[in-house]
């Protein structure tokens, strides 16, 4: 194993072993021989060689902008620490295998990996509770996980901060078949509370391609969009209550199951979307809608972006109440998904399409909604709005529609290396970008665009070969910048993370983050949930 | 001919019903049967070769079938015919209400699915292909047509493994899986669809009766599996194995 050298201007490559065991990251820097005591976090980009036989390439650099310094307040971790955890949780709650480590402190992407030497699976929130007392009290910095399938790298820890993973507290606690509302713990899979659920006739309000893997907690912790946002809303309208434990170890229960509840400020809004920085969530209560038992899907094609947005909006109208997704993807992301995803077909293989549209309808009768479906396609395919479409006719049709949307994501990985961009920006501006990042680019990379056109959110995705300083040059900070412009937000529904922390004063007043930076400084005096991401360095100084 | 089956869609997780005479349809998603979709991609391939006039698709049963046959229709078929029944029908009655059609229409190729997804018959090709005496390969995974000799060639798929049998036509050819993928109904066809005919058949005009010879008794949920039991040491695992299980 190298160790990593470091210097100031820093682009590096690093020929590493294949299990691709990460070396010194947060080991002390070596300069002139003396040991300096504070070492630097370096974001680490690999590339996997897909079926090849060349040895993985690590490519580290660190600009200005992104070195993070390990705040030297926070303590690390003694013997004394590890008994306290073990005789407080039992032996098997208290991880330090090396291999299991090296799973939670890698990100989805494997773009962001930390040094943590220690994993905590509490099973209760009183547990809970005496882990961030302890942790409080002694300085410890602490990183709340649920299925680590963030984008922004705000799951994983930056250095040796504890981790506190929630995916043991996964029990339902009830749910009410009348109003439908359902009480689970945070640790509980989006896939398996859908299929509960759909045992008692209800669906979740949102739903998302990482459903398999992601938590309630972790869901709420990011106020996580999905596709079902055009109909449900966001997680701030369906969630009635959570039960979240603040840094010094209290609980606060404001696990109310009344729709409706004015008294006092509604602190609830402040865990959701404050992805672990305030408190960690431990339970959560949520309104869930009826399943509609008729749901149909049509794929479509159009020929420019401008026809999608008219498309858009003749759906809103005319399919209006019933209207449940509507995504759309460009030529390139179909062509990408179905060149690395094994198992799709493309639903209109007579030509390539500029763009593709999915819309789903769900509602409660059958044929009317069929009806009400083919006459909307019937006339905007006579407007010709659209230029080709297929309506799916058995729900393996229909899975297989959503399979090519929900797969552009995984496609994008198996691509190779990929600059990813969430935004939230005005409709008829939306692809523009993306023309002008094609433009920027030029052949340096492939760039895609896909989204929930229904909400207004794109997810711009650059896809190259390997990850290239010069590819990052062109797109940052002018996405931001393009971004602000058109006072759109740089961070739709995937959170700030790590990779984003800096940023936010692009879609936010420095006031408004300053009086953020007072509510955390409130709720979290030492600073111990989460470091170094959501909020900019600058405002813990 | 294609005959198609109206069932409940391969994917929906199905329930018995609480008096345990059959399984629950109601606000259940209904779709084509599988197999019978790519007995329909198949007869539309054939036509597409120009090796056939045109495909007529059918269908029995209530007045919702018809719902089947659009679909059928949309996928490519030219005609349909709706027989209507209003009760469930055994493969034995399917068998001679085919048999009526097939003296009225004449087709050159019978085409089914291999069975239907929600009884598992298996038998209505084998029945129609014996009321009419024609010959019939089933289990088809690939069928070649030869118009000059009149023979269809179709490779059977048999647990031995794939068996090629030679049949003069008409024939019945019922589909297995692996011959084809079926395609999605676009929505130029799904408007054409609308203005093509529909014949409906009642049972009275077909002269058969329906009077079946099988009574379903019971129908209940195969038996629940128990969940597993993750233990936490050897210990347990023999504790286990020695009290509960018995077999040390």
């Amino acid at each position: 194993m190298e160790k990593l050298r470091a210097t100031s201007s820093l682009r590096r490559s690093l020929k590493s072993i294949l299990n691709r065991q990460l070396s010194s990251v947060s080991e002390p820097r070596y300069l002139n021989g003396k040991r300096s005591c504070q070492p630097t976090f370096n974001l680490i980009r690999d590339h996997r060689n897909l079926g090849e036989a060349n040895p993985i390439l690590y490519r580290c650099f660190s600009s200005v902008s992104t070195v993070v310094q390990r705040n030297p307040s926070f303590s690390t971790l003694n013997p004394d620490d590890i008994s306290y955890f073990k005789q407080l949780l039992g032996e098997k709650s208290v991880i330090q295998d090396e291999d299991r480590l090296e799973t939670v402190n890698t990100d989805w992407m494997h773009k962001y990996k930390g040094s943590s030497k220690l994993l905590l699976q509490p099973r209760t929130t009183e547990e809970v509770a005496q882990i961030l007392k302890y942790c409080n009290s002694r300085r410890l910095a602490v990183v709340p996980q649920g299925g680590n399938t963030g984008l922004v790298g705000g799951s994983v820890p930056v250095f040796d901060e504890v981790i506190v993973n929630l995916g043991s507290m996964n029990n339902i606690i009830s749910f009410d078949k009348v109003s439908g509302i359902l009480v689970c713990e945070a640790g509980c899979i989006l896939e398996n509370l859908i299929s509960f659920l759909d045992n008692q006739g209800f669906i979740m309000p949102l739903d998302l391609g990482a459903k398999g893997s992601c938590q309630i907690g972790g869901n709420v912790s990011t106020n996580a969009g999905g596709l079902r946002l055009v109909r449900y809303g966001s997680l701030h309208g369906n969630v009635l209550g959570l039960e979240a434990v603040l840094a010094n170890g209290d609980v606060l229960d404001m696990l109310g199951t009344l729709r409706k509840d004015n008294t006092g400020y509604d602190l609830k809004h402040l865990f959701v979307g404050s992805e672990g920085s305030l408190g960690i969530v431990t339970k959560v209560s949520i309104l869930t809608p009826p399943k509609l038992s008729s749901e149909n899907i049509a794929f479509l094609a159009c020929r420019d972006y401008s026809s999608c947005q008219k498309l858009l909006m003749e759906a809103k109208r005319k399919l209006g109440e019933i209207l449940s997704a509507f995504e759309f993807l460009d030529i390139q992301a179909m062509d990408l998904v179905l060149n690395h995803l094994d198992g799709v077909r493309n639903p209109l293989p007579a030509t390539m399409h500029n763009f593709y549209v999915l819309i789903e309808t769900t509602g409660s009768d059958e044929s009317y909604d069929r009806e009400k479906l083919e006459a909307f396609l019937l006339s905007s395919m006579e407007g010709g709005l659209i230029s080709d479409g297929v309506i799916a006719q058995d729900i393996n049709q229909a899975s297989s529609f959503w399979r090519i949307r929900e797969g552009v994501p995984e496609a994008l990985m198996k691509a190779g290396a990929v600059y990813k961009y969430d935004l939230s920006l005005p409709v008829e501006k939306m692809y523009d970008l993306v023309d002008d990042m094609r433009t920027r680019l030029g052949d340096l990379a492939r760039v895609i665009g896909y989204g929930h056109l229904g909400d207004g959110n794109l997810h711009l995705n650059v896809s190259a070969a390997q990850y290239d300083d010069r590819i990052l040059e062109q797109i940052e900070p002018y996405v931001y910048e393009w971004t602000s412009k058109h006072r759109g937000s740089i961070s739709a529904e995937h959170g700030l993370g790590l990779m984003k922390a800096n940023k936010i004063y692009y879609s936010k007043s420095p006031e408004t983050v300053k009086t953020m930076g007072s509510i955390k400084k409130l709720l979290d005096p030492n600073g111990i949930l989460n470091p170094y991401k959501v909020l900019p360095h600058s405002l813990n100084s | 001919m294609v005959a198609v089956k109206r069932v409940v869609d391969y994917a929906v997780k199905i329930r018995v019903k609480p008096d345990k005479s059959g399984v629950e349809t109601q606000n259940v998603k209904m779709s084509m049967n599988p197999f019978c979709e790519i007995a329909l991609e198949e007869a539309l391939k054939i036509k597409e070769s120009g090796l056939a006039k045109e495909v007529v698709a059918v269908s029995m049963g209530p007045s919702n079938c018809v719902d089947t046959l659009r679909t059928g229709l949309a996928m490519g078929a030219d005609r349909a015919i709706h027989v209507e029944a209003s009760r469930d029908l055994v493969p034995l009655t399917v068998a001679k209400l085919l048999k009526k059609l097939v003296e009225i229409e004449n087709p050159g190729l019978l085409i089914l699915g291999k069975q239907a997804i929600d009884d598992d018959c298996n038998q209505t090709g084998q029945m129609i292909a014996g009321l009419l005496g024609w010959p019939q390969g089933t289990f088809a995974s690939k069928v070649v047509l030869d118009k000059e000799k009149q023979v269809a060639t179709v490779d059977r798929e048999v647990d031995g493994g794939l068996e090629t049998l030679c049949l003069d036509l008409p024939a019945v050819i019922t589909t297995d899986l692996r011959l084809n993928q079926p395609r999605y109904a676009t929505l130029p066809n799904i408007m054409k669809a609308k203005s093509k005919p529909i014949k409906k058949f009642t049972l009275e005009e077909l002269n058969v009766e329906i009077k079946s010879d099988l009574e379903v008794v019971q129908v209940t949920e195969p038996p629940k599996r128990k969940a597993g039991v993750i233990l936490s040491s050897v210990d347990e695992l023999i504790d286990k194995l020695k009290n509960e299980a018995h077999v040390i």
